[in-house]
């Protein structure tokens, strides 16, 4: 339980990776680790694909990013009718590491540019729902 | 080239918003059509495969009652699903049930009835084809998703909205000739302009993609026929052979896609995987079907089929290379931008094209000087699953 929190809308209830939540609450967005192989994920993992170990631990993303894409959505899916227009993007932070999430409304659509240096906070939104956004650095 | 397997018949519906039928209506029309083109009974076919993305149907588990109302039972039926690439996905099952030696003959049919639930409800089933846990409570959606690729493809190679554009006006020109598209009216500049309010095609969906840069919702049905040498022999003068099979898989999360500039990773690796099988290289292609579910999808194709080089696909746009008089025609049936894009039926529809063609039977959409090869690039969700087929005469 708990996973429901997760996002504007969330289609998951029960994961192994249900801390991410808590964590998110306690103001920090982290991924999991293989403790065994040192393999890192976001989004996070409870298995890991690459040596099978299920000894996993938390770490802490970097704050520093740089946005590979990004797309202003003027319609949205059932649920998300209230948000439109809203930006979503990949952040790639180097070494494998990369976020999927929507852009901050602070940044203006007309100053978002493939390649521009980007961060990343959590938010929470006015319902309760945890979520993580990406800010200007 | 090895021909031990062949298709031996074709059919299709039309592809229309609102089917005025139930799914098990909608897939006997396809399967009718494509019996009658086999000249074949029920009593020919040995199994059935169904496929379609099963979001939209509210029958659990379509095949067996599909397959009763084909007439198809007691032989054994299954479903397969790739979403929108479930037929392709299906036409790969069949092949290696036939050349395992386990069935004769193996009919396929995919179907799609989109009709019965909303756009914004469907946009929020088709965006559950992406990460539910980890994408989807951003609100994501089909379009956004190749958007993703759209923008850093043209930040990177210098892709404009008119190259965009110009695939859209490809399209059109044979949706208008293509009787089953859904999609017939001509597409014009205009209906591009930004900022007019009668410019149909311009309103932004998920930018840098546009209304006319999205494929339609449809509903519709496709059914092909496989059958081994001997019985393909024996009931068609003209089978078409299944020369090269490719397929392949990529994560489903944006975050673990490597690199959004260079196209689809599976679209690649399917057809390397396809060309090796059928021992050609890409100019042998005469005449071609890709996944344009989105403007941009069909530029990328272009790449990773080797039509073109790694970013040089918008200059087969400019030159009207994919145009039907062009070096290598694409999608000279409107390609699922006019036709439509009914899931399930969309890569079966894709195949029913290019057998046509090798049989020089695709009446005003014909390409010239009888093609020989022909190829079906199918893509499921986005770039999740790829699949490349290579036809021959």
């Amino acid at each position: 339980m708990g996973f429901e929190k997760f996002g504007r809308k969330s289609f998951t209830t029960i994961t192994k990776t249900a801390k991410f939540v808590d964590l998110l609450s306690e103001g920090k967005i982290e991924g999991t680790a293989c403790k065994d192989c040192g393999a890192k994920y976001f989004p996070p993992r409870a298995d890991c694909a690459k040596c099978f170990s299920k000894n996993m631990d938390w770490f802490e993303m970097p704050g520093k990013g740089k946005l590979e894409t990004f797309t202003t959505a003027h319609y949205a899916p059932l649920g998300f009718e209230a948000d439109p227009p809203y930006t979503m993007g990949v952040v790639d932070f180097g070494d494998g590491l990369k976020l999927f999430a929507r852009l901050t409304k602070e940044i203006k659509i007309e100053e978002v540019k493939v390649g521009m240096d980007v961060s990343i906070r959590p938010l929470k939104y006015e319902d309760g729902q945890v979520s993580f956004e990406v800010i200007k650095p | 080239m090895k021909k031990e397997v062949a298709i031996i018949g074709v059919g299709q519906t039309s592809f229309v918003r609102g089917y005025e039928g139930s799914i098990r209506e909608l897939a006997f029309d396809a399967f009718r059509e494509a019996i009658k083109d086999a000249g074949i009974t029920q009593k020919d076919i040995d199994a059935s495969i169904f496929c379609s993305a099963p979001e939209y149907d509210k029958q659990r588990s379509p095949a067996g009652v599909l397959a009763e109302y084909l007439g198809l039972i007691p032989q054994p039926t299954c479903y397969v699903e790739t979403v929108c690439s479930s037929s392709s996905t299906g036409i790969k099952v069949a092949y290696g049930m036939i050349k395992s030696g386990l069935h004769d003959v193996v009919v396929v049919l995919g179907f799609q009835k989109m009709s019965e639930i909303s756009s914004a409800e469907s946009q929020e089933r088709m965006g559950r084809g992406s990460d539910i846990q980890w994408e989807a409570p951003f609100g994501t959606m089909m379009p956004a998703y190749y958007a993703l690729y759209a923008q850093a493809y043209m930040a990177k190679h210098g892709l404009t909205h008119d190259d965009l554009m110009g695939v859209r006006i490809k399209s059109s020109t044979y949706g208008v000739i293509n009787d089953r598209a859904v999609y017939r009216k001509p597409v014009k500049p205009e209906d591009f302009k930004q900022g007019d309010p009668e410019a149909k095609m311009a309103g932004p969906v998920a930018w840098p993609l546009r209304v006319g840069d999205c494929c339609a919702n449809a509903d519709g049905s496709s059914c092909i026929i496989l059958a081994n040498a001997e019985k393909a022999k024996a009931f068609s003068k003209k089978p078409i052979w299944v020369l090269g099979i490719g397929a392949a898989s990529e994560a489903v999360n944006m975050a673990a896609r490597p690199d959004f500039t260079r196209g689809l990773s599976v679209g690649y690796a399917a057809a390397a995987q396809a060309y090796r099988m059928a021992g050609i290289t890409a100019k042998e292609v005469k005449v071609a079907e890709v996944h344009d579910c989105f403007t941009i999808a069909e530029i990328m194709s272009y790449e990773g089929l080797g039509f073109a080089p790694m970013g040089e696909g918008k200059q087969l746009i400019r030159e009207k290379a994919t145009y039907k008089e062009g070096r290598i025609p694409v999608n000279v049936d409107g390609g699922l931008l006019s036709k439509g894009h009914p899931i399930g039926a969309t890569g079966g529809s894709q195949i029913r094209t290019i057998v046509l063609q090798l049989r020089n039977e695709a009446g005003p959409m014909q390409v010239a000087n009888e093609p020989d090869i022909g190829l079906v690039h199918n893509i499921g969700g986005v770039g999740l699953y790829g699949n490349v087929t290579i036809f021959g005469r």
